[in-house]
């Protein structure tokens, strides 16, 4: 096995462990695949060996958030501080300076939240090149519970002048998304998660950070999505094309910047949106969609997301039901958007 | 590296640095000259003593030692160092906290060549210079990491998190200084959150500690070369100081000892710079 391979074990974390429970993608015909933060340790840890400039600094979970393959290659590049958000955050701002590359990696709602101070000001206020990752985001992470969940990153992180927000949707997206990041100039934050989902880019990705990209089209609504919730957006979409109503589905990978031109034209040639994430109502993508096309295009538009409440403990698949992260509810959300055309 | 000046010239150019503080801030109209005065012995033994290697025409030098001032609303001090060092003009700095102006309230190191750190909110400096600290041992670059803290800043517990790791890493090359005035914004720090034996605490994260009289450039000068030359673990110096050191007569009649964040008033700061000048 090569050295940065990283295997999340079947059934892990018990997200598809529900034999009754249909995941993400299914409908649509996509296979499970990778969690989305194996991908990103990999491609880290591949990363690694090509630029000597990459180094990590880390807050005791390294082996969760799989920054831990990279820092056995390089171990005189990892830095592991402790359970010390703050402090990570803040040394990372200091190397940037000198010119490294530093990835942070902790659970999603520890880095952003612990040390949202310290990204504002080592980080993001003064511009430094570093790489924020947060993994074990949204409510799929399962039966840890409410405390371990990141469902507020993305509006924190989307708050700060000048960083980008990636939330890749599968393997291959996080893959692209992970190398997109380390090669732009300026201060990131990537959203991964902890259990397996639905392989969608079996062939290949064409990544750009920004850029949206089409999965399907059509004109009877728009469906924009990111992160697991893209799987469900196309299960929504094979559901309602059986009814003979083509959906468009973008994969809104880049929350920040926002791809203004893609919800321009969804509004202007479909007349409908929906935005399904797996994150809090207020500050995600679906409120910087609704702010794009407020400004550019007004359309009926409806929201899928954890809404305005904290979960709780839960097998992953059970979770997404309760708290209405599925394929059906994406359905429901399209019908109730175009008749509001 | 700038010419190493001696005890004598060192105290001199201290004084003239705190002319600086007192005329920039009550010409701002705000700021912090008091948290300034505290600091100019150590700040100016660092940037004229010979201490600190910095060229003001290449400040981007990777081989240039850093100064972070992580109690960042003390900019007075460093703005006024680094005009007397050439970074700058006086006039500039005059400009304080005026729109437009790069020399802000807090330091903005993307508006200014040489400043290391954008600081104010308190408590991050330390471990801002441990990142330094850590590329300059991976990047064998030599240089060495002071970083100057308020004795009210730690509290913070990040400044914690940062003894503890710089102990981890064994960082030779960086020292901490901690301007240990005896105040903080709303009163003594033994009132608001009783430090106890700071240098003790510090020194049990595994530091090397010296104990200082922070306003006495003999002592100041001293105790920055033993930090030098410690090569294997990290250095602190408490550096005990008065807050408005230089013109303590003056805040007296104010009834003021700490006269936090705030300017001389027109009639004081003439007191204050005939006293200096006195
Ligand atoms: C995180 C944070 N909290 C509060 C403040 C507001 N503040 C500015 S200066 C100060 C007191 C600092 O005391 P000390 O560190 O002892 O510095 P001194 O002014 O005495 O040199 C406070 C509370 C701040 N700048 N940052
Ligand atoms: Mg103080």
């Amino acid at each position: 096995m090569p050295a940065c391979s990283i295997e999340t074990p079947a059934g892990f974390g018990g997200l598809f462990r529900r034999k009754t429970t249909m995941y993400l993608g299914e409908t649509a015909g996509l296979t499970l695949g990778k969690a989305t933060r194996d991908a990103f340790g990999e491609t880290l840890c591949e990363l690694g060996g090509k630029r000597p400039e990459i180094v990590t600094v880390d807050a005791d979970v390294g082996n969760s958030t799989r920054t831990e393959p990279f820092a056995l290659e390089h171990p005189g590049r990892a830095f592991n501080v402790g359970i010390a958000e703050s402090n990570m955050v803040s040394i990372a701002g200091g190397l940037a300076a000198c010119g490294k590359i530093p990835v942070v990696a902790s659970f999603a709602c520890f880095l952003l939240d612990n040390a949202f101070d310290q990204i504002r000001m080592s980080v993001a206020f003064p511009e430094m090149n570093v790489k924020l990752v947060g993994s074990h985001a949204g409510i799929s992470i399962g039966e840890d519970g409410p405390s371990q969940m990141g469902i507020e990153d993305v509006a924190l992180a989307c708050s700060l002048p000048g960083v980008t927000v990636v939330v890749p949707s599968d393997a291959a997206c996080t893959a692209a998304a992970t190398r997109a990041v380390i090669e732009h100039q300026g201060p990131t934050y990537l959203r991964v998660g902890r259990g397996k989902v639905a392989d969608i880019y079996t062939d290949g990705i064409e990544f750009e950070l920004g850029k949206a990209i089409t999965l399907r089209d059509g004109g009877h609504a728009t469906i924009i999505a990111n992160g697991l919730m893209v799987a469900g957006a196309l299960d929504a979409a094979a559901t309602l094309a059986e009814e003979g109503h083509d959906v468009r589905v973008l994969d809104m990978h880049t929350v920040k910047p926002v791809d203004e031109a893609a919800v321009a034209a969804a509004a202007r040639e479909t007349g409908a949106i929906v935005v399904a994430e797996e994150h809090l109502h207020h500050g995600g993508l679906g409120s910087v969609v609704a702010q794009t096309a407020a400004a550019l295009a007004p359309v009926p538009m409806e929201f899928v997301d954890v809404g305005d409440v904290y979960a709780e403990s839960g097998d992953p698949a059970g979770l997404l039901e309760k708290y209405g992260l599925t394929s059906e509810r994406i359905v429901e959300a399209v019908r109730r958007v175009v008749g509001r055309k | 590296m700038p010419k190493a000046l001696n005890l004598a010239e060192l105290k001199a150019k201290a004084n003239e640095i705190r002319k600086l503080i007192i005329r920039i801030t009550t010409e701002a109209g705000s700021g912090h000259p008091t948290s300034s005065l505290s600091a100019t012995d150590v700040v100016t033994a660092l940037y004229f003593g010979g201490f600190m290697k910095y060229d003001p025409a290449n400040p981007k030098d990777p081989g240039r030692d850093r100064f972070i001032l992580s109690k960042g609303h003390a900019c007075p001090v460093l703005y006024s160092a680094m005009a007397e060092a050439g970074y700058f003009s006086v006039d500039d700095i005059m400009t304080l906290r005026k729109l437009g102006s790069p020399w802000e309230g807090h330091p903005n190191m993307k508006r200014l060549p040489g400043i290391e750190a954008s600081t104010g909110s308190l408590g991050q400096g330390l471990s801002i210079g441990i990142g330094h600290a850590l590329a300059g041992r991976m990047d064998n670059a030599g240089y060495h990491v002071y970083v100057m803290l308020g004795d009210g800043e730690s509290g913070e517990g990040q400044v914690w998190e940062a003894f503890a790791a710089a102990d981890k890493y064994k960082l030779g090359n960086l020292t901490a200084i901690i301007d240990r005035n005896g105040y903080q914004q709303t009163g003594a720090t033994e009132d608001v959150l009783d430090l106890g034996d700071l240098a003790g605490k510090i020194n049990s994260f595994g530091w090397h500690v010296q104990t200082i009289d922070g306003n006495q450039m003999e002592e100041v000068v001293d105790a920055l070369g033993a930090a030098r030359d410690v090569k294997d673990q990290p250095t602190a110096i408490v550096a005990n100081t008065r807050k408005g050191y230089g013109i303590l007569p003056v805040l007296e009649t104010t009834g003021d000892l700490n006269f936090h964040g705030k300017p001389l008033p027109e009639d004081l700061a003439e007191k204050a710079l005939a006293h200096l000048s006195g």
